[in-house]
């Protein structure tokens, strides 16, 4: 008993969580600031994909790491523009877009990757982000453990955290952006784009989303494999209703599902004998569920969220 | 087939049939198409065509190896090789129905998903041979069955594990808990504690196939608890292993030049023998269902444990292991076929 509350304390247990709950953090901001626009983007799981494997094939390819970071962040926005131009201007249904730009942008990557390597008996690996080696920090009590298993990476997951709620809370444009996904006629009154604001918000929104699936081919592993995302996707478009489209909340129900997650894993060395594996590993999965079924009653979604604007119309 | 068997019949010395000679010559028939069904009365001049269906990209460690025994095949020149990777589940009958309409004379890949299905499939195409990777066992006429059967070089790799644990702690990270799964683990538990009794084992499923930030996280946990020799069952594993300066073994396929000091001990399967018998069975007409799997066995030469290195393991287990891999060749040692699941035991 005391050793299942035990791990709660381990300094590495709180560092797995940071690790497993840092796509997820890129995946729900992702997801909140389309979604904060009225849009929603299930491409997300695809989007995943190909971030995953254009930024590894762009360090790969030589490029250095930020650089291939830099490169997944513009393939998630390419689909978000795709997405965007679909289902803005176009007013075509978000889900069936969304579903489509996942299975296009899943197989892109897989047909690229193939491409690249048509003959490799195992996938070819890089030099993946070292953890931070700073001087002072990894010193400290407690934190210092969890925070030097860290990458720079993950470093950049927090500051997006804090950049996208000044943005949305505190600038004219964070305002226009929450306006449009709560009523764009008065977006247009004030004689802003209600499109460009849109596609906007999905184009960088998908890049976040495309950084969610680069952490796990350039930071938690070096290597791309197909199918290695894994419905994370999914679980973002889940947390996103959990966090309320909060940036705050986005960062804490990310970091809930990780530690869920970790824990599972824990708890299956300890009690793996007597209890079966399958229950732990639903674990994460109906906290998302419960988590929902708590939260959604209140959830207070963007007005406008998923009607497509038509200039104009009544 | 009425015309075919007529040559061969000494029915026909006058012109006109009679009542009793059409009766025989109707059981003749019956009898010839019972026979060709069991047995693919025709053989097939080389190259044969060959397609494989593979749910996994080839680099997957379990299909690698299929993949690898049909190259060897082709570059004999035995055989034409056609094959799709990462095929669903879903849309496994489809593919393999349209190999199978193309004329292939051997299909070929895994049906852990689909057996029902495919065994239909199987039945809609009495002439095409098919051999697949399955958990139950073969379906007449044409439809046979391998699977990874190295539960001999895993105990072997166990006895290894077994004697390289200084925490007496053995953690072990698996895809899913299934018969093929959950065999290798079982002989590899046995062969760690035939040399170490004390020895505790952490038994961890992430559920997935192919996810290895996951693998690697759970390999992290088993680290924590105090594991010092981990199972790489799949992907991830060994990295952690690695950056954590612990002991892996290798399953299926050799890592140990992308790890070395970290794989101490790899249990190898080799498609080879099981691929070669079933081309030769069909180029001769001799293909029934059967049950490819003794052709996985150490024996057969289907699998077989990489070879030791003296640097990391001592020279005294070393020679345990050999000697109890000649045991085991040689039909003295029979190692447990258990696919019950694994538990943790610590």
């Amino acid at each position: 008993m005391w050793e299942a509350l035990d791990i709660l304390t381990q300094a590495n247990f709180w560092a797995a969580t940071i690790r497993i709950a840092t796509p997820l953090i890129f995946g729900v901001l992702g997801a909140l600031l389309c979604e904060r626009a009225g849009v929603l983007n299930l491409g997300i799981e695809g989007i995943f994909v190909a971030g995953a494997m254009s930024g590894w094939l762009a360090v790969y390819l030589g490029l250095p790491l930020w650089g291939g970071v830099a490169v997944a962040a513009g393939v998630g926005a390419a689909f978000g523009l795709l997405h965007g131009v679909l289902t803005v201007p176009l007013g075509l249904s978000q889900h069936v877009t969304g579903i489509g730009v996942t299975l296009l942008a899943t197989s892109m990557a897989y047909f690229g990757y193939r491409v690249a390597f048509p003959n490799v008996a195992t996938p070819p690996r890089i030099e993946a982000f070292a953890p931070l080696d700073v001087p002072l920090i990894g010193d400290l009590p407690f934190i210092g453990p969890i925070l030097a298993q860290q990458t720079g990476f993950t470093v950049l997951a927090f500051a997006c955290v804090g950049v996208l709620a000044f943005v949305l809370a505190r600038t004219p444009l964070g305002l226009a952006l929450r306006a449009v996904g709560d009523n764009p006629e008065a977006v247009e009154a004030q004689g802003l784009s209600v499109v460009a604001l849109r596609i906007g918000a999905v184009m960088a929104g998908s890049a976040l989303m495309a950084l969610g699936g680069a952490f796990l081919t350039l930071s938690a592993f070096n290597a791309f494999y197909f199918g290695m995302i894994n419905g994370r996707g999914w679980v973002c478009i889940a947390l996103t209703v959990f966090a309320s489209w909060r940036p705050g909340k986005a960062l804490l129900g990310a970091l809930l599902f990780g530690a869920l997650d970790a824990y599972q894993l824990r708890i299956q060395t300890i009690a793996g004998g007597v209890v079966p594996s399958q229950i732990f590993l639903m674990l994460p999965y109906i906290f998302s569920i419960a988590a929902l079924v708590l939260v959604a009653r209140r959830a207070d979604y963007p007005r406008a969220l998923m009607k497509p604007y038509f200039k104009g119309q009544r | 087939m009425l015309r075919k068997s007529s040559g061969s019949l000494p029915l026909f010395s006058s012109g006109v049939l009679d009542r009793r000679q059409l009766l025989a010559l109707g059981a003749g028939a019956l009898a010839l198409t019972v026979a060709g069904r069991e047995a693919f009365a025709a053989g097939k001049a080389k190259p044969i065509k060959v397609a494989a269906i593979y749910t996994v990209p080839v680099e997957q460690q379990w299909v690698s190896r299929i993949h690898k025994a049909l190259k060897a095949a082709e570059a004999r020149g035995d055989i034409t090789y056609k094959f799709s990777e990462n095929v669903a589940n879903t849309d496994y009958e489809r593919v393999m129905r349209q190999y199978s309409e193309e004329g292939a004379d051997l299909v070929v890949g895994e049906v852990f998903a689909v057996e029902r299905p495919a065994r239909k499939v199987a039945a809609d195409y009495p002439k095409t041979a098919y051999l697949m990777g399955s958990s139950f066992g073969p379906t007449k006429p044409n439809f046979s069955v391998f699977d990874n059967f190295i539960h001999e070089p895993s105990f072997l790799t166990g006895m290894v594990a077994g004697k390289a644990t200084k925490s007496n702690v053995i953690g072990l990270v698996g895809g899913y808990a299934i018969p093929e799964v959950n065999r290798l683990m079982q002989a590899f538990m046995e062969g760690a504690v035939s040399v170490n009794p004390n020895v505790k084992f952490i038994v961890t499923f992430i559920n997935s196939w192919y996810d290895p930030p996951k693998a690697k996280e759970a390999a992290f946990a088993q680290i924590d608890k105090g594991a010092d020799v981990l199972y790489a069952e799949r992907f991830g594993v060994s990295d952690a292993a690695k950056e954590r300066g612990v002991k892996a073994i290798g399953n299926v396929i050799d890592t140990s030049a992308q790890y070395p000091g970290t794989i101490i001990a790899s249990a190898l399967w080799q498609m080879e023998p099981t691929i070669d018998k079933a081309i030769k069975e069909v180029m001769d007409g001799t293909f029934v269902a059967a049950d490819y799997g003794p052709y996985s066995y150490m024996a057969e030469g289907g699998a077989s444990l990489a070879p030791l290195d003296p640097k990391l393991v001592p020279p005294e287990v070393i020679e345990m292991v050999l000697v109890k891999e000649k045991e085991i060749k040689d039909g003295l040692f029979r190692v447990n076929v258990n696919d019950g699941e694994p538990k943790s035991t610590l």
